[in-house]
């Protein structure tokens, strides 16, 4: 039997895993299903608890950057970044 | 102007008529689909026979088509014009210009290539101006759903990204795909986030865009009488709901995708934005700036 990673990335309201999903990506490393951009409207979970609460593991979770000075209205990517894992055994 | 300062993007659903629209696919040969080979002789086809000229970079919109081409037409559309003065000015430049072709699965398996979506980006590079280009597109047949038209997240065209950096984000709350009718016109600011869908249909899809930048200052240009006039603050919070909606309403939308902290930056960079497009360089919506402003040391 192998081993093979599926990974999850949620990105959250604020950082704290109770808040609601707003943007998500999910890889599959067993291959059985073939994500990819836009595939979906809605996420898989509600909030990022839900996805611990399912079996998913955290891996790594956003740091909080304070903002540069004179640049504090400046806005740009996602800032609430979790990753997940979930690691499934078969015959690859 | 209020619905583009706020979502990035405007639509005019069935804006060109369906002779121009015609004229358009045949000039570039559209043909049926058993006809069609190959996606390269396809372009290359194209390329070599229709009307759609080389522009060089930095050409004036005046003199960028050949005159009475189905392009000509669409930019002389009352419409499509009136919109281009009162985002980019009467006097706009070409950026470039690309015909956009979706082709469906059966080309995919045919060169053994994994069909993909196209990841979420914004285009060009990173983009920290206050002046802004616009991306204007025509559709010239139908779009259904399954054909993938251009995802795209309303909202977005203010946060300063560069490029493909958030191919990560492989869904965001609250996306959007066009599906409309033929002789459609969008328009986005070039700041907004999108990437093209997949076509799982049988037919191939069409998308003709065209990115223009101002020659002057953005201010006003769509109120050449200058009669704009901010409104008057508005209690918050502990707000009246008998008064109307007014474009404050519209300029203070918050979309699905917007973190509970970022929301508010993303809400001061409208105001900051509705400044430069009135030239009223102290309005405010709301107090958002007003109350950060107030620095008395
Ligand atoms: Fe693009």
């Amino acid at each position: 039997m192998a081993k093979r990673q599926k990974v999850l990335v949620l990105y959250l309201k604020f950082p704290s895993l109770e808040a609601e999903v707003i943007s998500w990506a999910t890889f599959d490393g067993t291959g059985k299903k073939l994500h990819m951009t836009g595939d979906t409207d809605t996420p898989p979970y509600p909030t990022g608890l839900d996805a611990l609460l399912d079996g998913w593991r955290l891996f790594q979770a956003s740091q909080a950057i304070p903002e540069h000075p004179g640049e504090e209205f400046r806005t740009s990517y996602l800032k609430h970044e979790f990753f997940f894992e979930k690691l499934e055994e078969g015959d690859f | 102007m209020a619905e583009f300062a706020s979502s990035g993007c405007l639509f005019f659903d069935e804006l060109i008529d369906e002779q121009t629209n015609k004229e358009f696919l045949d000039d570039i040969g559209h043909t049926n689909i058993d006809e069609v080979d190959s996606v390269q002789d396809f372009y290359k086809n194209i390329k070599a026979t229709s009307s759609i000229p080389r522009i060089p970079a930095g050409t004036p919109l005046k003199e960028a088509f050949p005159k009475n081409s189905p392009l000509d037409k669409i930019f002389k559309n009352e419409v499509v014009e009136g919109a281009i003065t009162s985002l980019v000015g009467s006097n706009t430049i070409v950026d470039h210009q690309f015909l956009h072709i979706t082709f469906p699965t059966k080309y995919f398996n045919q060169a053994n290539q994994r069909q993909m979506s196209q990841a979420n980006h914004q285009d060009s590079t990173i983009d920290p101006r206050s002046t802004f280009d616009v991306q204007l597109f025509y559709f010239p047949t139908e779009v259904t759903k399954e054909m993938g038209g251009t995802r795209y997240h309303p909202g977005t065209h203010l946060r300063i990204v560069n490029e493909n950096a958030i191919a990560k984000y492989q869904n965001i709350l609250g996306q959007k795909s066009i599906v409309c009718k033929p002789g459609t016109i969008g328009i986005f600011h070039s700041g907004l986030w999108h990437g093209a869908g997949v076509n799982f249909s049988e037919n191939i899809r069409y998308m003709f865009k065209v990115r223009l930048q101002p020659t002057e200052k953005q201010e006003l240009l769509w109120d050449p009488e200058k009669k704009y006039q901010p409104l008057p603050n508005r209690a918050l919070f502990w707000t009246d709901e008998t008064k109307d909606q007014t474009i404050n309403d519209i300029l203070m939308r918050s979309y699905p995708w917007q973190e509970a902290d970022t929301n508010r930056l993303d809400k001061i960079n409208v105001v900051k934005f509705w400044r430069l497009l009135t030239g009223h360089k102290k309005m405010d919506v709301d107090y958002w700036l007003t109350r950060i402003e107030n620095e008395l040391y």
